[in-house]
């Protein structure tokens, strides 16, 4: 990529707003994906009875069983929520950068 | 029995199934089993060679021209991922453990929304085959083309000896094979995929594992729920019966924070630095697709660990105290309920309660295709660090032509091939449970944080990358050898001279700190000009403007 066209792009409001609105929601989720498996872990690791409590009195199903399951979901919802984003916001403003830096 | 389940469990840690280890024993012949897998390998053979067809450029054979979509190569991660010793091991904790069996999934799973967030579309942007042309982007090629290639190929390494030998064992178990037989069958095959059909074959062999092995899965634990009118109350009650109340709640699986938390590091930056893995990437057109590979491959994948629950707990029901699946020689001497062939059996039994004598071959046959589908993966990915970063950037320095590298490339992997054939009859009878877990954190200390950094940080520099790198690298493999798995499990001293078993904790902290201190240390004139060349990588791997396209077939 030449200098001169490292500056436009650089420049260009539309590519400041994508990096900058894609940083923070990509780190965003990260932190919230971070947050709900090393939550799940510690609370294992700290409090081990606490998901064999059973869901209600009499039943055999545990909290941990919900959990659990709710922690494989929230990861592929995070990774779908992240894509439709991306798919439609951000592509749509990548697609104008780059027929801008073209010189269109 | 006892002997792989301790395996799995105790000593060897949380990565043993996916090791397989242990003594099995061979089982008659399986003909139902031989025939469907007869079917699959001519299947793949023929995809192998409408692929060599396709095959003409060192582009196609790398990365399938680039032309593989997001939901194929989405199946193809999951196919990647989902080995047969994952599955078979999984289920075996499950059906040994209960809820453990999901704490182990779920570790597996999470790496991959933060692979997205973080590293697939920058990664399809700036790079072409793989990871190691990232890596070295604005950097010196020769030093760090060199360390990127000797981290991939010692993580292929261990990752192959570990599925060759669990090859051979559960052909053994399954068809009834000599292991010697299973572990050269399974290498030649092999060669021929990748040698033939490169990156297009692989893929598809993967896209027809990943489906075969989904659908499979999908119809047992179908059919367990249905016995239980698709009420998971009833299913956990009745288990819960014939073991006991423990297997509703957390085990002894993760037992102290730091473990914990080290363990969640290597698996997460590990798979984000797995190279058979972020070689993936490189097969599909853009960032869009890119992304959308990791939707789906999440989505399989996440389903996948849900299924296995089921059929883990599928089989407390309907195999263990099964007279018919009961181990009674075993039974005599140690007492309580071996299951025939051991814990690992535990999937395979199931699907002949649920399915009968043709289901069983079914789902044999699919596990047998599954570790083909995986060697197939891991020797692309060894044999292309070979061609492509040690032969045509650092030995050529970039004038070979495409040809040439691609020759290099088959080479590489028949030569790949023969070393895991040997290596799997040579660590037949080893315990080789440390070696994924090994593989895991050299990927997650020496591969992943380079990779990162050089997205990342604009301050990175040849000589923190290359001095952290190796730092990382060292890290992690000497405190395996010091730690539980190897100074104890296999070199038989009392007590290991480092506590815990998986040091990626400290050996990413320490290549992330080793990488930072020697790049901003350094005032050299090279590294100034790497600094600067920061921006220009940067705009590329946020639009992916310059960035390689897709050939059409």
């Amino acid at each position: 990529m030449k200098q001169e066209m490292v500056d436009r792009i650089k420049n260009d409001p539309d590519y400041i707003h994508l990096v900058s609105v894609r940083s923070r929601f990509a780190w965003t989720l990260t932190i919230i994906m971070l947050v709900i498996y090393f939550g799940f872990v510690l609370v294992i690791a700290f409090d081990p009875t606490y998901l064999g409590t059973p869901l209600s009195a009499g039943s055999v199903t545990t909290i941990g069983i919900p959990v659990g399951v709710g922690v494989i979901l929230s990861a592929f919802i995070l990774t779908g929520i992240y894509v439709r984003r991306a798919n439609g916001e951000f592509d749509e403003l990548t697609r104008r950068i780059k027929d801008k830096a073209k010189g269109n | 029995m006892k002997q792989i389940l301790f395996l799995l469990l105790g000593s060897a840690g949380i990565f043993a199934s996916e090791a397989l280890t242990g003594a099995v024993e061979k089982q008659p012949l399986n003909m139902s089993a031989i025939i469907m897998f007869v079917i699959f390998v001519g299947a793949t053979l023929g995809i192998t060679y409408w692929a060599a067809k396709r095959t003409k450029t060192a582009k196609d054979f790398y990365t399938a021209g680039g032309g593989i979509t997001g939901f194929q190569n989405g199946m193809a991660i999951a196919g990647d991922y989902m080995s047969a010793a994952s599955f078979l091991g999984i289920s075996a904790l499950v059906y040994g453990k209960g809820y453990d069996g999901l704490i182990y999934s779920i570790g597996f799973l999470v790496g991959w929304p933060i692979i997205l967030f973080m590293v697939a579309e920058r990664l399809r942007n700036l790079g072409k085959y793989t990871f190691a042309d990232v890596a070295s982007y604005r950097l010196r090629q020769t030093p760090i083309r060199t360390l990127a290639a000797f981290g991939s190929i010692t993580t292929v390494i261990l990752y192959l000896i570990a599925q060759m030998v669990g090859a051979g064992k559960l052909i053994q178990l399954l068809f009834g094979l000599d292991y010697e037989i299973a572990v050269v069958l399974v290498g030649v095959l092999m060669i021929l995929y990748v040698t033939f059909g490169g990156m297009l074959a692989t893929t598809w062999v993967q896209i027809i594992k990943a489906f075969l092995l989904l659908a499979g899965a999908t119809f047992m634990a179908i059919a367990v729920m249905a016995h239980y009118n698709f009420n998971f109350e009833s299913l956990f009650a009745t288990a819960v019966q014939m073991k006991d109340v423990s297997i509703m709640a957390p085990g002894k699986l993760v037992s102290d924070p730091i473990s914990a938390i080290s363990l969640g590091v290597a698996l997460m930056f590990g798979t984000a630095g797995l190279p058979h893995i972020l070689m993936r990437f490189f097969t599909v057109s853009d960032a869009k697709e890119a992304r959308k590979s990791v939707f789906y491959a999440t989505g399989f994948i996440g389903y996948f660990y849900i299924l296995t629950f089921i059929i883990g707990f599928g089989a407390i029901v309907m195999v263990f105290q099964n007279p018919q699946y009961l181990d009674l020689a075993k039974q005599a001497v140690d007492g309580g309920y071996p299951i025939l062939g051991g814990d690992n059996m535990a999937a395979i039994h199931l699907s002949h309660a649920v399915g009968g004598d043709f289901f069983l071959g079914f789902i044999s046959a699919v596990a047998f295709a599954t570790i083909l589908a995986v060697v197939s993966g891991l020797t692309l990915a060894g044999a292309s660090a070979i061609s492509h970063d040690l032969y045509a950037s650092v030995i050529r320095k970039g004038k070979s032509d495409g040809l040439m590298e691609m020759k290099v490339s088959k080479v590489a992997t028949v030569v790949l091939g023969i070393v895991a054939i040997f290596l799997g009859i040579t660590f037949e009878d080893q315990n080789i449970a440390f070696m994924v877990g090994l593989a895991f954190a050299i990927a997650a200390s020496a591969n992943f944080p380079i990779l990162f950094l050089s997205m990342y940080w604009s301050k990175l520099t040849t000589r923190g990358a290359l001095i952290g790198g190796s730092l990382g690298l060292l890290t992690a493999a000497v405190l395996v050898v010091l730690g539980p798995t190897v100074w104890v499990d296999v070199l038989k001293h009392a007590d290991p001279i480092f506590p815990y078993k998986y040091p990626a904790l400290f050996s990413v902290s320490m290549a992330f700190i080793g990488i930072w201190f020697f790049s901003i240390t350094d005032n050299s004139e090279s590294a100034k000009q790497e600094k600067e060349a920061f921006e220009a990588q940067y705009i590329r791997s946020q639009t992916g403007i310059g960035a390689e396209g897709a050939v059409e077939h």
